[in-house]
């Protein structure tokens, strides 16, 4: 299964996605510069985080019209594989790709410390190898990561199953203490109607090694690969 | 209205013996754009003229070491052909009058300094010093610092991994903000900052230049007054998107092999750069200010010459490279402009497009006069040592005072400042901000990291020589804590005004103390910075020279924390276990008193001890190593069980007064744990080494006790849920 | 020419974090009359371009492509002509 990583000028953790999926999980990737107009036969597009370009306006404001974003818009629509990660997971909200918005987080600091998360829906082609209503422990990085979206697009995103990830105490309970951000009924995460597009605050590529303390990460990437018909992934450790 | 006019070149802050030299060298007198440039190259910012004789003491050498002080930044070898490059450098002015852009701006010129050498930035670490947190300036000024770190470092994608916070109020107008960087290069990609080759061309690349920041260096060399605070247009704005571009695009260049010579654009701007990488390689330079793109219309020369515009750098390439570097340049939307070229007649020699306005030997700006200011020893020093504990009342709850020292906030967790940080990204940090020291792994090898940024400002204040060494020997026992060893140090001497004979006195003794230290555990300094004039209306700060030191773990998978790991684990000390009262956290804390003698260090001893333990580490017999520092044994037991979330059962392992002992500070004594079964080879392997080591107790249980020798019953019994709790609450429980 | 003056908010239904941190700033300094504190975006831009008409239509598009996001933001901004 072949990657791409797209890289914005101020894309900070392209080079961690390229690592994790090309030292841990051992598959093909590449990089996608943003002024390229092809995507050069990537199965899957991964949006990293970072600061596009700048992020001064709004996080991924600009970077949404980037070249590369019209071909990611195309792949979108014919169903490809397209996961965003804090800044990649911001420009996917600007694109449209994804319902919702985000705001500046409520304590209007940037926070990086690990955080809980109860798997909402193993069904996604980025979950299916957590089990529905796992809790995971994730590391987040972010200033602008209080997810909105007004209450009938919750209720519906609820009932399509497109809400993936909730911030939540380590037993698994919803806290408002467990929310890192403010965010709306304490999602993380969220996919679109086809779940073919997921987009996250959290970061999964920093968790995928016994060296960083942490591998809860792994499955996300290797639920992918499960997907694309990889069914036995030598290094899941479920 | 019929005032005296001051001349320009005092203004600028030269003396009348400085500008009789500068008529003599030049044989006439300057114009006001060479009267500035002197000024500020020779200011004690670019120029050390005062500390410079003092500096030399420091040993320099060692067998990693690639590059010491002098360049951008300092080199040490770390192995397979790899090398790491460090440095730090203060920004306390700037944070004093602007606390989010003075420190932002101070990450972005030490990052600078490190990619410069052609090494990839992947660590930042940070010693921060602030007034009383009650004060609501002082959290203006401590958030503002914080965030102001956090929003540089964090969108350049480069992790923020330790760093130490002190609070004291002799710094409550005047901050310290010492910032420290380090990088990654492989040994045929290091770049210097020498302008070579008559003919080769000068091109500036980066952000446009604006009048921001004029002055920022003179501005660096003078006392804070009421007067400073309405220069805050002197104070410069960062933009780290732009640095961002500016590293890739750098590192890009560097490593297609276009660079001669490259150099950031700091302290002083093009004057500085240019005329130093002139002076390194021994060349003259010619530049065309008018060249040069602006970002503001109508900039005069001198204007050009000294701003201090961020996110520049000044590049040296041969002539048949322009187009390439252009092109490179170009892909990551950034300006390059030739601005001029080297020359071979060791002349400065700047036009504005066909009007000169400078000619100066680059030698009389790169070599500034020294000064040798006068030196007294302070009134207070011998009488405050004199002190003597006998009128301290011993407490009767001991495990009150503990609650309140972990509630303090020198000793409190820092999270609520180091969790705004990015500390992981770029997938190295193993262990991240609040342990001894940083530790990263090193992709593609077996090699770990060890990263630790340490001063003392109150024990360097009561005995400057002693707080000196103790900021080295500390520095190198928190990197033996974790198992590496110490390869080379950069620091940040951060002190009053060195017109005083005081503070002189101070600095001086405190050179001399750290030099001690170095030599004794053999660690060289590879560079650094001063900063003085911190005072405000006329007080100085606690002399407060800050250590970074970075060492090498030859097996990564084999380091310890300070956290207790099993229940059963036995709780040693290793080295002597001798408390003092004097000069301690305990001491000021829970008793207003600042006096006394510091602890003892004697560094033979500390050798020997971070040795043993570096050893135990490796050898995989230990399972967790913390040294006593601030608040004494009980605060460093606190702090290893808080961490591991363990509790643990010790008898002290002396008489006398109970506060000396639980809280009382000491040098070269670690607390260890281990695996009962672990336990005889970890007292031969001290024993082997000439080093104390005596069982104390154990971990486990849920609280932590803590029990008088002989009999002297419970002392402390805290909750470990509920000390994390007072721990880590208390900095944020102040906004 | 024309100058836009561009006033973007975040919607009213939307907490705002930051005016709420600043409103308490200003009434912990005693201005204990302050009811309500919003912070918002403020740009001013200027269209090379003698048509009104065109810079009405494109300062809106903007707004509605870039400078604001539907989803929590609404604008409003003021069109005068000046002299170039």
């Amino acid at each position: 299964m072949k990657f791409g990583v797209v890289v914005f000028p101020g894309s900070n953790c392209d080079a961690d996605c390229y690592h994790v999926i090309d030292q841990v999980l051992e598959h093909p990737v590449t990089y996608i510069w943003h002024q390229e107009k092809k995507l050069s036969g990537v199965d899957c597009v991964i949006i990293p985080g970072g600061f596009s370009y700048g992020d001064y306006l709004r996080t991924g404001a600009i970077a949404r019209f980037a070249p590369v974003m019209d071909e990611v818009i195309r792949f979108a629509e014919r169903g490809g594989l397209i996961l965003g990660i804090c800044n990649g997971f911001q420009i996917l909200l600007e694109a449209g790709l994804l319902p919702g918005a985000v705001l500046r987080n409520e304590s209007l600091q940037f926070r990086c410390h690990d955080v809980f998360l109860r798997v909402e829906n193993a069904a996604t082609p980025f979950t299916n190898r957590y089990r529905q209503g796992e809790v995971i422990r994730f590391p987040i990085a972010h200033g602008e990561g209080n997810y909105y979206a007004d209450p009938d697009s919750i209720k519906q995103m609820d009932e399509n199953g497109q809400i993936v990830f909730r911030y939540c105490l380590e037993n698994g309970e919803s806290a408002a203490q467990a929310n890192p951000n403010g965010a709306v009924g304490n999602i993380a995460g969220v996919c679109n109607k086809n779940g073919n597009i997921m987009g996250l605050m959290p970061h999964p590529e920093r968790c995928c090694e016994e060296i960083l303390g942490n591998t809860d990460g792994i499955l996300l990437f290797s639920s992918l690969l499960q997907w694309w018909g990889f069914p036995d992934q030598k290094r899941v450790t479920a | 209205m019929n005032e005296k006019m001051t001349p320009a070149w005092q203004e600028m802050g030269l003396t009348c013996q400085e500008y009789d030299k500068i008529c003599e060298i030049l044989g006439r007198e300057p114009n006001y754009v060479e009267t500035g440039i002197f000024a500020v190259l020779w200011s004690e910012h670019c120029g050390y003229k005062n500390s410079r004789p003092v500096l030399k003491k420091f040993p320099t050498e060692g067998k990693h070491v690639l590059q010491g002080p002098g360049e951008n930044a300092g080199i040490v070898d770390i192995g397979d052909n790899q090398a790491l490059v460090f440095k730090m450098e203060s920004h306390n002015h700037p944070s004093a009058i602007e606390p989010y852009q003075g420190a932002a701006t101070g990450v972005g010129g030490i990052v600078r300094d490190i990619f410069t050498m052609g090494a990839r930035p992947i660590a930042s670490l940070n010693s921060l010093r602030f007034g009383d947190p009650s004060d609501p300036l002082v959290r203006y000024l401590f958030s503002g610092v914080v965030a102001g770190i956090a929003g540089y470092g964090n969108c350049l994608g480069i992790p923020t991994v330790g760093g130490e916070i002190f609070f004291h109020p002799s710094f409550k107008d005047n901050p310290l903000v010492n910032a420290m960087c380090v990088g990654i290069v492989d040994h045929d990609q290091i770049r210097r900052g020498y302008a070579e080759g008559t003919g080769n061309l000068v091109m500036v690349v980066g952000a446009r230049t604006g009048r921001d920041g004029i002055h920022g260096c003179t501005f660096a060399s003078e006392e804070l007054s009421e007067e400073s605070e309405e220069r805050r247009p002197a104070v410069q704005v960062g933009d780290p998107f732009m640095e961002k571009l500016l590293i890739e695009a750098c590192l890009e260049v560097m490593k297609a092999g276009y660079v001669v010579g490259i150099q950031d654009l700091g302290a002083a701007g093009l004057t500085s750069s240019s005329a130093e990488m002139a002076g390194r390689a021994g060349a003259g330079m010619e530049l065309d200010i008018s060249l040069v793109p602006r970002r503001e219309e109508g900039m005069t020369p001198y204007e050009v010459m000294l701003s201090e515009s961020q996110e520049r750098m000044l590049l040296v390439l041969e002539p048949q490279h322009v187009e390439a570097v252009k092109r490179l340049f170009a892909k990551w939307g950034l300006e390059a402009v030739v601005i001029g070229k080297v020359t071979g007649d060791g002349i400065y020699r700047i036009r504005d497009g066909e009007t000169a306005v400078a000619e100066i030997p680059v030698k009389a700006l790169t070599e500034s006069p020294v000064n040798y200011p006068e030196q007294r020893e302070p009134e207070y020093y011998q009488r405050l040592r004199r002190w003597r504990a006998d009128d301290v009342p011993e407490p009767d709850n001991c495990t009150d005072v503990l609650w309140r020292l972990l509630a303090s906030p020198n000793i409190a967790g820092k999270e609520w400042a180091y969790s705004q940080y990015d500390s992981m990204v770029m997938l190295n940090t193993v262990v991240g901000p609040g342990a001894d020291a940083a530790l990263l792994r090193i992709k593609g090898t077996p090699k770990g990291l060890a990263l630790t940024a340490d001063g003392n400002s109150r024990y360097c204040y009561l005995d400057p020589y002693q707080g000196g060494a103790m900021a080295v020997a500390e520095a190198a026992r928190n990197l033996s804590c974790v198992g590496a060893e110490p390869l080379g140090l950069t620091d940040c001497l951060n002190f009053g005004s060195p017109e005083k004979p005081e503070i002189f006195w101070q600095f001086t003794r405190a050179v001399e103390g750290m030099s001690a230290a170095c030599r004794a555990l053999s660690i060289p300094v590879i560079s650094g910075n001063v900063s003085f004039y911190n005072e405000t209306n006329g007080e100085a700060v606690y002399p407060t020279p800050v250590v970074g030191m970075a060492g090498l773990l030859p097996d990564i998978s084999k380091y310890v924390t300070g956290a207790f790991c099993d229940p059963g684990d036995e709780i040693a000390l290793l080295g002597r276990f001798a408390p003092t009262l004097g000069a301690g956290e305990y001491l000021a804390f829970i008793h207003g008193i600042e006096a006394g003698a510091v602890p003892s260090l004697d560094l033979e001893q500390e050798k020997r001890v971070q040795e043993c333990c570096r050893r135990l580490v490796r050898e995989g017999l230990i399972k967790s190593a913390h040294d006593c520092a601030d608040g004494g044994l009980a605060a460093a037991l606190a702090e290893c069980c808080i961490a591991g979330k363990l509790g643990a059962d010790v008898a002290l392992p002396i008489n006398g007064r109970k506060d000396n002992i639980l809280f009382g500070e000491m040098q070269s004594c670690i607390v260890v744990s281990c695996a009962p079964g672990r336990l005889p080879a970890v007292l031969d392997n001290a024993a082997a080494q000439g080093v104390d080591c005596r069982v104390i107790g154990a971990a486990g249980g849920d609280r932590l006790l803590m029990r008088g020798a002989a009999d002297r019953g419970v002392l402390i019994d805290m909750p470990v849920e509920e000390m994390e709790k007072v721990w880590r609450g208390s900095i944020a429980s102040f906004f | 020419m024309f100058e836009a003056r561009i006033h973007v908010m975040l919607k009213k239904v939307i907490l705002d974090p930051q005016g709420k941190a600043v409103k308490n700033g200003l009434l912990a300094m005693g201005y204990d009359c302050v009811d309500d504190l919003r912070v918002g975006k403020y740009l001013v831009l200027t269209l090379n371009t003698a048509d009104r008409a065109k810079a009405d239509r494109e300062v809106r598009e903007m707004c509605d492509r870039l400078l604001s996001n539907p989803v929590i933001e609404e604008y409003n901004y003021d069109l005068q002509e000046v002299a170039p």
